[in-house]
């Protein structure tokens, strides 16, 4: 059987739901940042699929996987400080603690 | 074949390793299966054929965000609570299965119009041109580095000892 662009594409809706539920269920706040990096990585593997099998000569997928590797870096560094600015005023990183501006 | 054994342990090991992620309860071995997924996604660039998008996954997800997650894990202190489900559990698992039903189920019924042309070998000059040349893409790049300027230093300032 051999490996087309479905199976790529079948790839990637899995990790992505295994980072959509890690981003809903679990209170530990780097654990959801963990699954956020989880789900970029599948869009990027798709992104690099359908680049690959529809418009192999013109690379855009592959560009605009870099950016997606951007973005997640300047979110990471700004995401996992926010944490750590949280963890030193409140002492704690649980999602379900943190509700300071809930109505 | 041997690309297509190599994409069914590639596949098989990342979606292991990404379910380790969300079950363990040990964050810290969580953060090492997140490493072990982003080198598997590395390999499933290279069963793509863009070579330079797995270098730049290893440099930059391997090398770069993997530190800085150890290091937020060592700063707080998630090692000792666990990594625990919030009351959302069941919910949350009821949409990513609806979520993912209904996206293979757009993705296998659609009649996507394949290229039967091969891939571009070496991709790295054809990126270059892509990024740099004529018509391509020069203005999100400096809006990249703008964004990544902006975002260190909002990354600096939050963690500063007032």
């Amino acid at each position: 059987m051999s490996v087309g662009l479905e199976h790529y594409l079948i790839l990637s809706a899995i990790l992505f739901s295994i980072g959509l539920y890690g981003a809903l269920a679990k209170r530990n706040a780097i654990v959801i940042l963990m699954s956020i990096e989880i789900m970029l990585s599948a869009v990027s593997i798709a992104m690099v699929a359908f680049s690959r099998y529809i418009v192999p000569l013109l690379l855009t997928g592959q560009v605009f996987v870099i950016f997606i590797m951007v973005v997640a870096a300047a979110e990471a560094a700004v995401g996992l400080a926010i944490i750590i600015a949280i963890y030193r005023s409140r002492e704690t990183i649980d999602s379900t603690q943190i509700d300071l501006m809930k109505w | 074949m041997g690309l297509e054994i190599a994409f069914w342990i590639l596949a098989a090991t990342c979606i292991g390793a990404g379910l380790a992620v969300v079950l363990l309860r040990d964050v810290f071995r969580a953060a090492l299966c997140l490493v072990l997924c982003f080198l598997m996604v590395a390999g499933i660039y290279v069963t793509l054929s863009a070579d330079f998008l797995a270098a730049v996954q290893v440099l930059i997800y391997v090398g770069a965000i993997s530190i800085l997650i150890i290091l937020a894990i060592m700063l707080t202190k998630g090692v000792q609570r666990g990594s625990l489900s919030s009351k959302l559990r069941i919910p949350a698992f009821v949409v990513a299965a609806l979520f993912l039903g209904a996206v293979s189920f757009a993705m296998i019924n659609t009649p996507w119009q394949l290229a039967g042309v091969a891939p571009l070998e070496p991709t790295t000059p054809a990126l270059a041109g892509k990024l740099f040349g004529e018509g391509g893409f020069i203005l999100p790049v400096e809006i990249a580095a703008v964004l990544l300027l902006a975002a260190i230093l909002g990354a600096i300032i939050l963690v500063r000892e007032k």
